[in-house]
This record gives C-alpha cells, structure tokens and sequence, in this order.
C-alpha cells in the first residue's frame, strides 16, 4: 500500500515565499539586482516598442545623424552609420539575454546528468570515463578554451553558443558528482536498491532533489559569467558579426573611433558591466534569501 | 615523505590529462572547416605550392598518424613551425613568454597585497562602512569583464587625464635594454637605466589592473568570508580568554586559517590571468604570449594554436599542485587526511 | 566569611538575532567565594555558557548586556577598560571550553598556543627557553606522556582526552584564583571524563583556585563542588550546599529534574518533565518556569520570583517559599 504524499505535514508555501521575500527585499543590493535585470529583460523582450529608434538594430544608415555626441535627441549618440546607439544597446541585449539562456539551458540538464550518473556509478568505468573528460575540460581556463574553439568556427552568434557550451558542462559534472557520490552510500539510496527501485529513478528522485539548491545557487551566479564570457567573444570579434548589435561586438567596433566618439564604445560597455552586475547582485540576493540564518 | 609521494602522484595524473586536453585540441584543430595551408598561403599561391605545404604538414594522413606524429615532435622540443610568423613555435614562445610572465607577476604582487588588506579589514570590521563600500567594489569588480576595465581604464587615464601611457611597453625615445631575461624591468634593472625601468613600470600599470580586479574582488571577498567564519570560532574566544593580545590573535591566529580558502582560488585566478592576458596583451598592446596566442588563433595557425593552449594546460596543472602543497602546508588537517586515505 | 571573589548581580543579557531579540539571562545571581568549588547545572541552552562568556567579556558581537553587575574582588567587570580585563583574563580568570577540538586552533601547533599563552600570562621577560620549559611542566601537571612530543604536534594528530587535558594546562596557566570548566569532558567517553573531573578536581584543590564547574551531568558535579547553583531558562533557581541539594531539593524543578535521572538503585521509570523551554524571543511573564510547573499559582505567571536567602546557605527563587 502506497502512503500518499500528502497525508505528510508539509511547511506553509505561502508563508514560506513570504518569508522569502521579506528577507531577500531587505538588502538593498538584492533590490537594485532585482530592477537592473528587470530593465534588461524588459527591453530585450520589447525593444521594438520601446527603442526610440527601431531601425538602427540593423543595416540602416542616416548618415546626417551620424557621430553624434550625447544629447537629448540621442542620449547615448550615434554611430558612425548615423544608427542611435541606445536603441541598438536595447537590442543588444536581446543577444546577451538569448545567448545566457540558450548555453545554460543545454548545459545544466546535460552536465547535471552526466554528474549524476558518473556519482551513482562511483568507481567503476562509468565514473572513470565522465570524469576524466571533465577534467580535461577543465584544465585550461574557459576564456582560453573558448576563444580556441570559436576561432576555430566561422564566427557568429550561434558558433560562440555552442563553443561555451561545449565547455561550460563539465562545471555542471563536477558538483553533481561531487554531490551524488557523497550521497551514493546513504541509507536512504541504498534502502531503495533493496527495494528494487531503478537506478534511474532514484537518480532522479532521491539523489537529485538534494542537488537542486547547488545547482540552482550555481546557475544564478553563472548567467553572469555566461554573458561575460559571450561579451569577450564577441569584442574579440569572435561572436555576434556586425550589423548586429551585440554588445561586445559595438565595444570593440566602437574602441576604434576613441577617444574622439568616445560614447561609441563607453556605452555599449557600461551597459556591459550594468547587465552582469543586475545579475550577480539578483543571484547573490537570491542565494542569500534562501540560505539558512545561523544565529 | 608523503608529500613527495603526493605531488609525484598529481603530476603523474596531470601528464594523463594534458594528453587528453592534446588529443582533444588538435581534434578540433584538424575537423574545422577550412584549409589551413590555403589560408597560410594567401588566396594567389599557386594550387601546388598550396599541395605541398599540405603535405608538409601532414594534413592528408588519417587523423591518429596526424597525432601521433605531433606527439612524437612534441616530445622532442619540436611544436611545428607557426604558419604566421614562419617561426619555429618554440621560438616564438621564448620570445613573447617573459613579457607576459613580467605582467602576470607584477599583477600578481598587486592582487595579492590588495586582496588581502581588503579582505582582513573588511572581515575584522564587518558591516563598517568599509565593508559596505569593499562590497560594492566586489560586486563590480566580480561583475566586469577585463577588457570593459580596460577600455575605461584607458579612457580614464588614458585620455582624459593623461597620466599614464596607454600602448605598448615603452615610450618612443627611450632604449630598449638588452634582452637578458626577455622581462624588460629586469633588463633595465641590469643594465642600471633606472629612467628606463620606471616609465616601463608605469606602462605596466594599467594592463596589470585590468588583470589584477576581478581577482582583488574576487579573493578578497573570500577572505572577507573566512575571517567572519573564523571570527565566530570557539579558538579565537578561547584566546582572547587566555589574555592573549588583538594583534597577535588577528595575524597569528585568525589570518593563517582564513587565508586557506583564498590561497586555494589563488592558483586558478593566477592561470585565469594567464588567459586574461589573451584580451588585454592585445588591448593595450603589450609584446606577450597572450597576444601572439590570439593573433594565432584568429588567423588559424593550428600549430601555435595547439602549442597555446597545451601551454596553458601545463601550467594551470603546475599552478595547482603548487597551490595544493601550500594549502597543505598551511592547514595540517588535510595532511592527515590524505594520510589516512 | 571570606569576602566574595566573584559577585554577578542581575544580570542581563540578550542577543539580537534576525527573528528578533533572544532574552537569554533574566537577571542571574552568582557568587564565588574564594578558594570556593562551586557548580553550576542546568538543561542545555539555559543560559550557563552565556553567563560565564559575559564573565570574561567574550560574547559575540550581537550581545547585549542591558542591566547588571558582575563584581570581580569589588569591580565592576563590565565597566572595566580593556587593558584592565585583559590583564584579568591573562593573570586571574580562565575558562575551559566545552569542545575541546573547537577551542584549538586547528592550524597551529600545540606548542605555538600554548607557549603564546604561557608569554602572555605575565608581565615578566622569559626567554624562548624558559618558556617552553613552563609549557612542558604544565603538560606534566596534566598527566600528559611524552611531552616534547606533543608540543610538536597539531591538535588534530591527538585525543579528544589529550586535547582537553592541553585546554586544561592553558587554561590553569592564566588563572590564578578563579577557574570556570564549561561542561569538561563532556564529548568524551564516560570513563575519561571522569578522570578529567578528577584532575580537575585534584588541581584546584592543589593551587588553591576557586572553580565554577558546569555541568547537565548532575551525577559529574556532586563529588567536586562544595555548593551548586540551578539554572533554568536564565534564571537562577535555587543554590545549596551539595549534600543538601541532592538529597532535599525544594524548587519545583530542581525537583523535577532529579526525577529524570534513571537510578541504578531502582525506582521505576524516571519521567521527563512535561513542556518545552521557553521561547526567549517571547519568554513567559513571571517565572519561566511557571508553564511547566505543577504547582503553580496565579503570581508565578505575573510576578518574577525574586531570588531568596532561606535557611542561611540556602537560596531558591519560588513563590511557594516567600
């Protein structure tokens, strides 16, 4: 007979979230993470409505407009093309954005699952096998391997995507692993071995419930580094290819007119960095607000 | 004796590894679409000479004697010639590695004293004002990427107040010291051109930042959480009730076993440096390997490439086992758990 | 009747916390007299560890003392400047922790600690040699083998029973007339920790140094200590002599608690006291022990039971005795 889940006592959900808010609404830095990415976000997903000039995200050119200092008409000026680089900055991040979801989207099902199994199957081949690869993967720092690997693809959005993917994984591997080969021996795992249970059911069942907060606190703090490691790409020249309005791409099409249209590339820079610190500051507030308080 | 047997062991597993990482780059190197001999020779070679640079290179031979062929020169000394600069690849590493191992030290030397007076004081005065202000500093510096630092750096010092050379190592009008060691302040340092030495410095200055502040933020944060972690210890209590004085309970007692976890983080931030140092070599064009190693890649010199990143490899793998025997020399828990293991 | 060593009157303590304020200690009275054993039992997280940190002015940086004296030989220990407890703490009290694994430093040898410990306690120059001949003699006084050896060693290469031996050594060395044991030996197995009481024991007997020994072992306090203090909730509930507390408890829960004890000598069942310690965020008005007690009356839940002199060298806190 079967015990249904629910005659269990289960904590208040609502007061639970509540909880979790109050907490993490109460450091100010959490706040300014929280808005930061919601501005991002917000005019990533409508940057056609609310880009005060739509057309410059692409091929256009108005060349009476062109180099433009900052002014009222153009906060952030123009580029050399006479294209307002606010509104190609509010594009941009629509690339930034896609590009964090996509390699985090492919990465943490996969290298999670891989970490899994290697952990479950502790010591034999399985394990060997995972791990090592892994561990090549991860004996040159990602920034390295990635320019490696884009250079050696026709550079482009999807190319960058994929080469940080590639290499992005093995993260994953290694805290699930670490994880599920420290949990593989507990009583609880090895009661339902007894009972018969399949190894991929309490994989997923009984170990990888117990991964969840790692792996999410790890994610949070890694779309920062995903968008870093995309910018690096792209002003290397090595993503996103012009017209489109990657961020890192105007950084480094934009160095070239320093000092004199110095906006070109300051602003798509700040932009950078206002990006990635929305989201470090969210995930750490995040983080902070679920973590246990210890008197 | 144990740890002779440990490093012996690491290294051994690290050598596993970096074949692997070979065999996995020069893969890759040789499945990307593309001609590497056209692209070396330009688009008006004539086809033979493009055949024979082919075979040269062995690129019409089946994959595993492509490697093992590299393996063989690779062992001996020998990393192909760069299809750039026509070089022998050691050669060119010779050349351009001490610029870089110049940057890396001297960012080094800043990172570390920075990161750790940031950090203890950060941790001592928890929730001060200067604990505020090292956070937001962290927060940024954590969350922009070198080259960003760079060109505002540059736009900074560089432009608007024109304080600090923006390219290169040295100032047109002054000497290039003799190349005895390849690092130029050590060169002017031998040769006892001190004019030389100290406007080579202030080249330095800002690549070694932009290197330098992710990790400040970064290490210096990790500090900061050992020594509130550590503060809370029933030891440190214990000898404040034993009359033992502040000073020597903060140094003594209370830096030594926070500092493990940053010294850990320290020797990947070191390699990280080195990988760092692709982008801001190239920005402020400073003559180092990092440069050369992305010059490479974008102009798909496989052998540079390869030899690049088995480069890196090596001393990521050497930087960690350093780092893992002064983290064992630092906490002497781990040394008996690695006896009991 | 000598004059008292240590004198703590009312004291306050509370800790600020995310959920709000912990009102730990609810106005605690103790005294010390010279060359005096005393214990101090209670369940855990009563408050007696608080107690004795707020003796030596180690509480944590979210401790509050609102009201309270603690009077060491006429002075007011919180109203001293910190040369003047530092001088306190290296010449005159010391404290041995309850976890001896966690009081030493994990990355420094024993030698290093101890001869700090040794350097600091006196205002004298001793050279490196003197020193370390001071810490292998203290290491004798604690019946420790192999001395040389074991100032070699890092704490984590030695026993649990070895490490609260050295915690003892360093402890005996700054303190020279009070001694405060938190619970010692109580992480160890029973039979050293029995051999620890005794050393203690024999120790302070040996230099004359008054003891505040902590305990929620009742059985561990009663042959050491001349008189014990009861604490419940932050408060002291009652104080005897031990022969007289042991056999003729008279506040409801000192009573109750000797019932909890399983006899080897027979009795049935022993039964634990019924209820839970009180939250300290939202402690009970009145006695805290009141909710819990069976003999409780309408004052208990309003009014604190002020603690009194009863018999002459007796003291409870109890509306049953006004």
């Amino acid at each position: 007979m079967r015990i249904p889940i629910e005659k269990f006592i289960t904590p208040d959900r609502k007061d639970s979230i509540k909880r979790t808010w109050y907490k993490f609404s109460s450091n100010p830095l959490s706040i300014i993470g929280l808005i930061s990415v919601l501005i991002v976000t917000l005019s990533a997903i409508f940057a056609p409505v609310l880009a005060p000039y739509p057309e410059s995200w692409g091929r256009w050119v108005d060349f009476s407009q062109a180099c433009q200092p900052p002014s009222w008409k153009h906060p952030f000026g123009t580029d050399i093309y006479g294209r307002d680089i606010l509104s190609r900055i509010m594009f941009g991040f629509r690339y930034d954005l896609l590009m964090a979801i996509c390699i985090l989207a492919m990465v943490v099902p996969t290298g999670t699952f891989l970490g899994l199994i290697a952990g479950y199957y502790r010591g034999t081949w399985i394990d060997t096998v995972i791990m090592r690869i892994t561990d090549i993967f991860l004996a040159i720092p990602s920034i390295v391997l990635a320019l490696a690997i884009c250079a050696l693809l026709k550079p482009s959005l999807f190319n960058s995507m994929m080469a940080v993917s590639l290499l992005w994984w093995p993260w994953y591997s290694r805290l699930a692993y670490s994880i599920a080969s420290s949990l593989r021996n507990e009583y609880f795992v090895l009661a339902a071995e007894l009972i018969g249970a399949h190894p991929l059911y309490i994989i997923f069942s009984e170990i990888l419930p117990n991964c969840l907060a790692p792996i999410f606190t790890k994610m949070t703090l890694d779309v920062g580094w995903v968008i870093l490691i995309g910018a690096t790409l792209s002003f290397v020249g090595l993503g996103a290819q012009e017209p489109t309005p990657a961020l890192g791409t105007m950084v480094s099409v934009g160095a070239k007119y320093m000092p004199d249209y110095w906006w070109m590339t300051i602003f798509p820079a700040l932009a950078i960095a206002f990006t990635i610190l929305g989201f470090n500051l969210l995930g750490d507030g995040i983080r902070d607000a679920l973590a246990i308080e210890e008197i | 004796m144990s740890m002779v047997s440990y490093v012996a062991k690491r290294l051994f597993y690290s050598i596993f590894v970096l074949i692997g990482l070979s065999i996995l780059i020069f893969t890759l190197t040789r499945i990307i679409p593309g001609d590497p001999a056209r692209l070396a020779l330009g688009p008006l070679a004539p086809e033979w000479a493009v055949e024979r640079l082919r075979e040269k290179l062995h690129l019409n031979d089946p994959l595993p004697v492509q490697y093992i062929i590299w393996l063989k020169n690779a062992i001996q000394g020998d990393l192909g010639e760069s299809l750039v600069s026509k070089r022998p690849v050691v050669k060119d590493f010779l050349t351009y590695f001490p610029a870089t191992l110049e940057l890396v030290i001297f960012s080094t030397i800043i990172a570390t004293i920075l990161a750790i007076l940031i950090g203890a004081v950060a941790g001592r005065y928890a929730n001060s004002w200067f604990d505020n202000l090292a956070r937001i500093f962290t927060y940024i510096g954590i969350s922009v990427p070198g080259f960003v630092w760079a060109i505002l750096l540059l736009f900074l010092f560089g432009y608007i107040w024109k304080v600090l050379p923006t390219m290169g190592q040295l100032s047109p009008g002054l000497p290039r010291p003799p190349v005895r060691t390849g690092m130029m302040s050590i060169d002017a340092l031998l040769v006892g051109r001190w004019d030389v030495f100290i406007d080579h410095l202030k080249h330095m200055i800002l690549p070694a930042l932009c290197l330098s502040i992710g990790r400040i933020a970064q290490e210096s944060r990790i500090l900061r959480a050992g020594i509130i972690e550590n503060l809370k210890k029933d030891y440190i209590a214990a000898a404040i009730s034993y009359g033992i004085p502040e000073r020597r309970i903060m140094l003594s007692y209370l830096l030594k076993p926070s500092m493990i976890p940053m010294v850990a983080v320290m020797g990947m931030d070191i390699a990280g440096s080195m990988g760092g140092s692709y982008i801001i070599e190239t920005i402020f064009n400073w003559p180092g390997f990092g440069r050369y190693s992305l010059w490479a890649m974008l102009n798909k010199d496989l052998n540079a490439t390869i030899a690049s990143v088995m480069l890196m490899g090596m001393f990521f793998a050497i930087f960690n086992i350093i780092v893992d025997v002064i983290v064992a020399y630092l906490d002497p828990r781990i040394r008996v758990m690695e006896r009991a293991t | 009747m000598s004059e008292n060593l240590l004198e703590v009157k009312d004291l306050y303590v509370n800790y600020k916390i995310y959920e709000g304020i912990l009102k730990v200690l609810n106005g605690v009275n103790l005294t010390v007299k010279k060359k005096e054993k005393v214990g101090l039992i209670g369940e855990s997280g009563c408050g007696k560890t608080t107690t004795m940190k707020a003796i030596m002015r180690i509480l944590p940086d979210n401790a509050l003392i609102p009201n309270g004296n603690i009077f060491y030989k006429g002075r007011d220990i919180l109203k001293m400047s910190d040369d003047e407890i530092q001088k306190i703490r290296r010449e005159n009290i010391s404290m041995i922790f309850q976890d001896p694994t966690a009081a030493l430093n994990p990355v420094l040898t024993v030698g290093a600690q101890l001869m700090d410990v040794i350097k600091y306690s006196t205002d004298e120059e001793l050279t490196k040699r003197e020193i370390r001949e001071l810490a292998i003699k203290a290491l004798k006084d604690v019946a420790l083998p192999d001395p040389e050896r074991i100032l070699k060693n890092y704490p984590i290469m030695l026993s649990g029973g070895m490490r609260q031996r050295i915690c003892i050594a360093m402890a005996l060395i700054s303190a020279k007339e009070l001694l405060i044991a938190d619970e010692p030996g109580t992480n160890l197995d029973v039979t050293i920790q029995d051999q620890i009481l005794r050393l203690i024991g024999r120790l302070v007997e040996e230099r004359g140094i008054s003891v505040i020994l902590i305990s929620h072992a009742l059985g561990a306090v009663k042959g050491l200590v001349d008189k014990v203090y009861v604490m419940y909730a932050g408060d002291i509930v009652e104080m005897a002599p031990t022969e007289k507390l042991f056999s003729d408890p008279i506040h409801p829960y000192t009573q109750a608690l000797f019932k909890t004890v399983p006899k080897l000598t027979g009795g049935g069942i022993p039964e634990a006291i019924k209820g839970r310690i009180p939250d300290y965020i939202n402690p009970p008005k009145g006695c805290r022990f009141a909710p819990r007690c069976i003999h409780a009356m309408p004052i208990c839940m309003k009014e604190k039971p002020p603690l009194k002199n009863i018999e002459g060298e007796r003291e409870v806190a109890c509306f049953l005795y006004e």
